[in-house]
């Protein structure tokens, strides 16, 4: 029987979710054993055009180019596995989302705007495609990958947990940053699969992995602003890395007007 | 199988000075063969039996360290409170100057902050995060490897090391209450060997609560201040040392090595006095010690929804919980899937897979999951093991990300004042 093929895909994002594969040392050189790894162009195989069973797509879609090209990378795939913020909610380049203004921003940013040929949105993968499995994180790690991985190969739907970060920090047993010393951690609100990370090494958890099941924004933001962030700073927290995802979108976008009344 | 016991709700006793509380109707534990298997000597932790605790003098706190030195050398690991990321946490320990000296806790809801003064004590605080739970009952544990071998079979292989033998210095009477309540989970109803492992080598050194946090309330629940069994020894905490009382034979072997003095009247009565003062400086309660009829026909109470309106639904308050024990376990196989542990860790049910049951979530709401929690904390715990499961320490209160009060909810929703403390 031939061995299963992936391939990864790279659309608008800064790379790093690759390197979890990369980065992955010996269980690579399993994985590579494994399944046969038809496109990945950062670990230098190049087939853009493969039929594979697994497609991993890193990044946004910002340019028309990419909307064409999500859409072939759809046809050639049984799976299409999204792997980190960019591809799954948008990514930091989402920001551009918030306020209808691509241009004037594009304007100030570039030296010569003139060259940079960009949507005036940056989307989800899954706004374009249908996605059979996301992988949250900025960037996703090779635990999640190398899991995903392994549960497609054992022909099972990929489980991940989407408890809330704090579960991970008293498994952990990291002293909770929010309670021992007020920051404005967004542990209660994100999902785990970082390990905890953040708090680990006594900072506040900043989002990067996405909402949680079943989070209560309204409470989260309350108890951020009773921490003296001001409506735009709570914004932030909810809208920095994943604003394409629903439930960050809905309350982060209530402080963030509610932030502009302020100034 | 469940157990229900009919009639008065069967306390554990607890008696603070000048309380008087009913007297222990706990039935005879079952499992009695498992108790033996796991407790040669039964005497040597009675697990929620009453013990009368013997007082053998006084340490002075320079000789702190001839008791840890004791330990270490009976080939005991300690375990000590240190004052480590901002809290007061249980770790390993060398020397007696790694003790929080100096230091005090002051303790809100969802707020906890450690302040040093010039003070010579080393216990003037409630208590951290946590304390025993996460020695005896792991926050994650392999239970088991299984391997594919060559001829296709799977083979299973469980870690058969024993754990070394553990000390616990500065242990509160709530946690004591907590670890009671786990000895009933852990070792009897089904037991289980990877909790028994650490229990049988564990000897615990209380220190009575002379500081309680603002959100203490282990007097209404009958669980403290004052140590009164299941330690080995038992100390009061004065200004220059500790008076010593032993509560097992491996407490009045430890005390051989120690060279403790005669304690004065004196001591004795400061000893008390500060217990006194402990006691009735706690401000929280519980509106009675059962509230199981109570909440069991309030199901449909708005305060539910109320709560859930406030909280994050985070497993905050689960984790902390010296006495809440629920656990998922998975399979974590290697990439080849030629292997696979079978990991335990600590879960909530305040998570969705914790009521996840074959494509159907059971409680997707956080008013159900909190309705959850705490009908089986104050309530359905009765039925199982013969008291609430709530001892008193309020770390649900104080590590609540927006301080959500177990004590207050429980008011609210049972709604009886504070004077009442009748039954439903």
């Amino acid at each position: 029987m031939a061995k299963p093929s992936i391939a990864v895909h790279k659309f608008s994002s800064c790379d790093g979710c690759q390197l979890a594969f990369l980065n992955a040392g010996e269980d690579l050189l399993t994985l590579s054993e494994l399944i046969d790894i038809r496109h990945f162009l950062e670990a230098g195989m190049a087939d853009e055009e493969a039929k594979v069973d697994i497609a991993f797509v890193e990044g946004s879609i910002s340019t028309d180019e990419e909307i064409e090209r999500i859409a072939r990378v759809r046809a050639n795939s049984d799976f299409v596995v999204t792997i980190g913020a960019c591809a799954t909610a948008g990514g930091l380049q989402a920001l551009r989302n918030l306020d209808d203004n691509h241009e004037a921003w594009k304007n100030a940013i570039y030296a010569k705007p003139q060259f940079i040929t960009t949507l005036d949105y940056a989307r989800p993968v899954k706004e374009l495609i249908k996605v059979d499995f996301e992988l949250w994180g900025c960037p996703v790690n090779g635990r999640q990958v190398l899991a995903a991985v392994q549960q497609l190969l054992f022909g099972v739907a990929p489980l991940q947990s989407n408890d809330k970060v704090c579960m991970e920090c008293k498994r952990t047993h990291t002293v909770c940053v929010m309670v021992a010393e007020n920051r404005p951690c967004m542990g209660p609100v994100t999902r785990t699969g970082c390990g905890a990370l953040c708090p680990r090494f006594g900072r506040d958890c900043y989002a990067c992995f996405g909402p949680a099941e079943n989070i209560n924004g309204p409470a989260m933001a309350a108890r951020l602003q009773g921490l003296g962030l001001p409506p735009a700073d709570v914004a932030r927290r909810f809208l920095f890395i994943n604003s394409q995802a629903g439930d960050f979108h809905e309350i982060g976008r209530q402080s963030y007007r509610r932030g502009f009344d302020d100034d | 199988m469940a157990k229900t016991h009919a009639g008065a709700p069967p306390y554990r006793p607890a008696g603070c000075a000048g309380v008087s509380l009913p007297k222990s109707t706990k039935p005879p534990i079952s499992g009695a063969e498992i108790r033996m298997l796991v407790y040669p000597v039964i005497d040597t932790h009675p697990c929620g039996n009453d013990v009368i605790m013997e007082d053998r003098g006084f340490l002075a706190r320079r000789e702190l360290q001839t008791l840890i030195d004791a330990l270490k050398h009976a080939g005991y690991r300690v375990v000590a409170p240190r004052v480590v990321d901002h809290a007061i946490q249980y770790l390993d320990l060398d020397h007696a100057d790694q003790l929080p000296h100096g230091w005090q806790d002051t303790q809100a809801p969802g707020s906890y902050r450690l302040t040093q003064s010039d003070e010579t004590r080393c216990f003037a605080w409630a208590n951290g995060p946590q304390a025993l739970k996460p020695y005896l009952f792991k926050s994650r544990e392999v239970l088991w490897h299984s391997q594919r071998e060559t001829d296709g079979n799977l083979s299973f292989h469980t870690d058969e090391t024993e754990p070394q033998a553990l000390a616990v210095i500065g242990v509160r009477a709530c946690d004591l209450a907590a670890l009671a309540l786990h000895d009933q989970h852990f070792l009897e109803r089904i037991p289980d060997p990877y909790y028994a492992a650490q229990r049988k080598k564990l000897l615990l050194i209380a220190v009575h609560c002379s500081h309680p946090a603002d959100t203490c309330f282990c007097v209404s629940t009958g669980d403290g201040p004052r140590a009164q069994s299941g330690c080995d020894l038992a100390l009061s905490e004065l200004d220059d040392g500790y008076l010593v009382e032993v509560g097992s034979p491996a407490g009045e072997s430890l005390i051989e090595a120690l060279p403790l003095e005669n304690a004065t009247t004196e001591q004795h009565a400061q000893a008390n006095a500060q217990i006194e003062h402990a006691t009735r400086a706690q401000q929280r309660s519980l509106p009675s010690r059962n509230l199981r009829d109570r909440l069991f026909v309030r199901l449909n109470h708005p305060r539910w929804q109320a709560v859930a309106e406030r909280c994050l639904s985070c497993g905050n308050c689960t984790s902390v919980c010296p006495t809440c024990f629920c656990h998922q376990e998975t399979q974590v196989p290697t990439l080849g899937g030629d292997s696979s542990e079978h990991v335990r860790e600590w879960d909530s049910c305040f998570t969705q897979g914790h009521s996840y049951m074959h494509g159907f979530i059971v409680r997707p709401e956080t008013e159900h999951r909190y309705r959850q929690w705490l009908t089986h904390k104050l309530g359905s715990w009765h039925d199982q093991y013969g008291r609430s499961g709530c001892v008193g320490c309020g770390r649900c209160i104080t590590w609540c990300p927006v301080g959500i009060d177990i004590t207050e909810e429980a008011y609210a929703i049972c709604g009886t004042p504070p004077a009442d403390g009748g039954e439903a």
